[in-house]
């Protein structure tokens, strides 16, 4: 369903931040992101805290849709890893899951061959858990499970708005 | 499409600015960025060429407060108006929980305010969204310039039977701007909570 919202429930969040904790571990990572498609922060680990992590997944959801579309013009699926060089830190992204991006920066302490070797495995426990998400998202709009939102009132609502 | 995070308590919402070129989404975002404080904006992005035409898209990250403990924070985009991003503009759209079309009151954009909305409508078919079924909000803009169209014409072009929401704005001194925002957001959060029942 188009308008489907992604809910994260705690257990989930926590395996993923496991994965990602080992991952920017094992790939002497400085930071590891994981990032909706859509733009929005899911999860992050490693020695970056403070970034401008809301903006780091806008921009990587805005860099993925823009080479998905060249990657159409050019009648390629998709272009599924990007890998940007800098003087510093460089930047591994990868898809993950059918809406999730991975995000790996590392520096001179790590080189991409480990980054890619270990992201490869860690990709596809991510893609694991969020096949779980998926499941459990449709278990609970058959059975129309709850969300944070069908107890709200008008009120609530307007509350937010009065100044 | 939101993403609800019950770990940290948080709702993230998308709402996405459209309208023709130099109609002044980007505009609303600045003057929004500039009068909101510190503690409750992010950084604002605007991915712009070199005479600040829109290229990408502009980001806004806001938080408006708290609902039941949830955080609600709206992601704010533009999409870049010229014709030819049309490329662009389907990026930005995926997602988008609420849609703010801003026109242009000036006479003679209302072929290239039609034309937008047509756009809007086409790329959000594209991606299963129909424009009468989504939040979304008109503001027709610029209405303090003299060659500003009646509202009357307006409406009647962009919003027959004034079905949703409209607002007269004029984004350079913000009036319009909040008053927007807010209906957009709140029409988001009622959209969320009966699709949730």
């Amino acid at each position: 369903m188009m308008h489907s919202s992604l809910v994260m429930y705690d257990d989930d969040y926590r395996k993923l931040l496991v994965i990602i904790q080992r991952l920017a571990q094992d790939a002497t990572a400085k930071g590891v992101f994981l990032v909706d498609t859509n733009g929005q922060m899911v999860a992050e680990a490693g020695e970056m805290q403070g970034i401008d992590a809301t903006s780091l997944a806008s921009l990587t959801a805005g860099n993925i849709a823009a080479s998905s579309g060249l990657a159409k013009i050019l009648g390629e699926e998709e272009f599924p890893t990007h890998f940007h060089q800098g003087q510093r830190d460089n930047l591994f992204i990868t898809l993950a899951a059918s809406r999730i991006i991975l995000v790996v920066v590392f520096d001179e302490r790590s080189s991409l061959g480990l980054v890619r070797l270990r992201v490869k495995k860690a990709g596809t426990q991510i893609a694991q858990v969020f096949e779980e998400i998926r499941k459990k998202a449709e278990r609970e709009q058959s059975s129309g499970g709850s969300s944070p939102f069908s107890e709200i009132t008008d009120d609530d609502i307007d509350n937010l708005f009065s100044e | 499409m939101s993403f609800i995070n019950y770990s940290a308590r948080e709702i993230n919402c998308k709402i996405v600015y459209y309208g023709p070129g130099l109609c002044g989404k980007t505009t609303n975002l600045q003057f929004i960025y500039n009068r909101t404080n510190p503690e409750v904006k992010g950084k604002m992005i605007s991915l712009a060429t070199e005479t600040e035409r829109t290229l990408f898209f502009d980001f806004l990250p806001l938080a408006l407060g708290e609902i039941r403990g949830f955080k609600t924070r709206f992601h704010l985009y533009t999409v870049p108006g010229q014709v030819f991003y049309d490329a662009s503009r389907k990026l930005i759209l995926k997602g988008v929980d609420g849609v703010v079309f801003v026109a242009d009151s000036q006479v003679e954009r209302m072929e290239a305010n039609l034309e937008s909305l047509d756009n809007l409508r086409v790329n959000l078919a594209e991606q299963g969204y129909d424009l009468e079924k989504i939040p979304y909000v008109m503001q027709y803009n610029k209405r303090d310039v003299p060659n500003a169209a009646p509202l009357e014409e307006l409406r009647k072009l962009l919003n027959p039977g004034g079905k949703i929401p409209d607002f007269e704005a004029c984004a350079t001194t913000g009036i319009g701007v909040f008053e927007t925002l807010k209906a957009t957001a709140k029409m988001i959060l009622k959209d969320l909570r009966n699709m949730s029942r």
